[in-house]
């Protein structure tokens, strides 16, 4: 398909765009934020990359680092699965959190990475994730996650599943304590992380051209009577239908997000009034 | 047709071979109570000995079993009364989820649960108890009439998978899930679930975030079918039995990874072969847990609910 993140580079200063395959010249692909300029796709960013172009410079303190997933279930090939994703992403696990500045708000921000075993939730994703609303409802901070992810975690079997209800339950929290949570759907947004905490956001964003559906497309296909439309489950068919506030463009997402803040975050003597 | 899984075929010869005798010593007035009493400790014999080594597929194909009791059996064997309620307010009413007000014993309760078909038509009709979002939207305004009037709510989960068509897809099969988990984990009155059959993934836990989540001896629970799995770690979708050893789906497992609460034994058999003391068991847990969750104040029961999900997840701690 072409949604591959892999920007084939043919040198150092060429880059390939991995869906109109129009070489791109590599100083010109960073400043787009990796963003096609002939054919405007959109692609994938490493967590860090995004949390990084996200918030206010030198900003973002990470939390949680230190946790490490296990193999509970001594799981076909998963010790294997995890060295793989960890030299591919160069992170630990799918998801990196932290606490930074956005627009001068300080914010729980969170992003998952693909590239890390798809952005698959098992435990520890679960945790950072469930740890990302605590904070926010602790610290009377508002809560961003940028989600990418293929879905449940498989290889953790029950767990993972468990994870869903874990996460959801600490959304349920946050929107107790009254603080605004925004979710960007990136590609792909899928099955377990979409029908949890995802769906659950105030305000949902999406990058266009994200695939985001809870089903993989065959299964989908394979039960349903007639053809499913051309767009079915991206980010245009689910703003269609309801499920997505604003498809924005990746340059104005940070954007976005200011605006969005500075509405929904209670000043001082707003959250006093209460 | 009937379908014979290899592991019952012998039992069912047995159980054959008795009905023909019993028929045969009828017709013919002739008294054949030694045979049959014999055949019959025989068939005891087998069913102990083989349901003495299940194996995790087993367990997936007795929870698939087209006999096996669904929720509306469970319903009408182990509650008082059952007043079933329809609709999602929002335009649909999904038949693959059953919801109602029932009595149990000295309890007055919100029943909701998956329901499969038992024929062709039915089955069609239920959409394989594969629920679309209409039917987490029914599901949640029942918890949320439970909520309104302090019932305690009791959940059946027996489906493969939530429905994955471009129609629910169309009305937000995701967030109707998450919406549904959400508003189970808001709840103050005491929330049972019951796993009865398959626990299937996304589909299940939209029911299942609960006080207490029981599980039926032969009932499965998990992220994903055994077969799915299989496509993805072998690549063929035939070594299911595998993936089913791999997933560590059974009750038992999950009780061991403390995941849920109990296990409710079934009859000997499984529990097809004995709806009746099937029900009666479930009837039974489940009073116990409405008892003890009865003794919890309203906000403690949000609170233990929280914790009990809270704490599930295993992983480590670097340096």
């Amino acid at each position: 398909m072409q949604r591959r993140a892999v920007v084939q580079a043919n040198s150092d200063q060429w880059v390939q765009c991995a869906k109109c395959k129009k070489i791109l010249f590599r100083p010109d692909f960073e400043r787009s934020l990796q963003v096609c300029v002939h054919c405007g796709h959109h692609h994938r960013l490493r967590a860090r990359e995004r949390i990084l172009l996200t918030v206010d410079p030198n900003s973002f303190h990470e939390t949680d680092s230190e946790l490490r997933p296990a193999d509970p279930l001594g799981f076909p090939d998963y010790a294997d699965k995890l060295r793989k994703g960890a030299a591919a992403s160069g992170e630990s696990e799918a998801i990196i959190t932290g606490i930074a500045l956005l627009g001068g708000y300080e914010v729980v921000i969170g992003a998952m990475d693909f590239g890390f075993m798809g952005g698959s939730m098992g435990a520890v994703v679960g945790e950072k994730v469930t740890r990302c609303f605590e904070r926010g409802a602790e610290r009377r901070l508002p809560v961003i996650l940028f989600c990418a992810s293929g879905g449940a975690r498989m290889q953790e079997g029950l767990i993972s599943l468990m994870q869903m209800a874990k996460t959801t339950a600490a959304v349920g929290r946050l929107q107790r304590a009254g603080m605004p949570y925004i979710a960007v759907f990136t590609d792909p947004t899928m099955a377990g992380v979409l029908a949890s905490f995802a769906s659950l956001a105030d305000i949902i964003l999406a990058e266009p051209g994200a695939l985001v559906g809870f089903a993989g497309q065959r299964v989908a296909a394979q039960a349903s009577v007639g053809k499913p439309p051309a767009n079915f489950q991206t980010a245009e068919f689910q703003h269609e239908h309801g499920m997505i506030d604003l498809i924005v463009p990746r340059k104005q997402i940070r954007p976005t997000l200011c605006s969005l803040l500075e509405m929904l975050v209670p000043t001082s003597e707003e959250a006093h009034a209460r | 047709m009937m379908t014979i899984f290899d592991f019952e075929k012998p039992i069912n010869e047995l159980e054959s071979a008795i009905a023909e005798l019993r028929q045969l010593a009828a017709e013919k007035g002739l008294d054949r109570s030694r045979e049959i009493a014999e055949l019959e400790a025989q068939r005891e014999r087998l069913l102990r000995q083989i349901f003495a080594h299940l194996r995790p597929w087993d367990k997936v194909l007795l929870a698939r079993h087209p006999k096996r009791p669904y929720a509306l059996d469970y319903i009408r064997l182990m509650c008082e009364s059952f007043l079933e309620l329809h609709g999602d307010r929002l335009g649909f009413d999904d038949p693959a989820i059953v919801a109602g007000l029932a009595k149990l014993g000295n309890y007055k309760l919100v029943v909701v649960g998956q329901q499969k078909g038992r024929d062709l038509k039915e089955r069609q009709k239920r959409n394989f108890a594969m629920a679309k979002p209409e039917g987490y939207r029914k599901a949640m305004r029942l918890f949320r009439l439970a909520e309104k009037f302090r019932l305690p709510v009791l959940t059946l989960v027996d489906t493969p998978a939530a429905d994955p068509g471009v129609e629910s897809e169309s009305r937000g099969i995701s967030e109707a899930i998450a919406q549904s988990m959400l508003t189970m984990f808001d709840l103050t009155v005491p929330t049972i679930a019951v796993i009865i059959g398959e626990g299937g993934s996304g589909g299940a836990i939209a029911l299942a975030a609960a006080n207490r989540v029981l599980m039926l001896e032969h009932a499965i629970y998990s992220v994903i079918p055994p077969e799915g799995c299989a496509a993805i770690l072998y690549r063929d979708p035939n070594k299911a039995p595998q993936a089913a050893d791999a997933l560590k789906l059974t009750a038992e497992d999950a009780l061991e990874r403390g995941l849920i609460d109990l296990v409710i034994p079934e009859p000997l058999g499984a529990a097809h072969r004995d709806p009746q003391t099937t029900a009666l068991s479930v009837r039974s847990a489940v009073l116990q847990q409405l008892d003890e969750l009865s003794a919890i104040e309203p906000g403690a029961l949000r609170e233990q609910r929280y914790q009990r999900f809270r704490t599930m997840g295993v992983f480590e701690t670097a340096r």
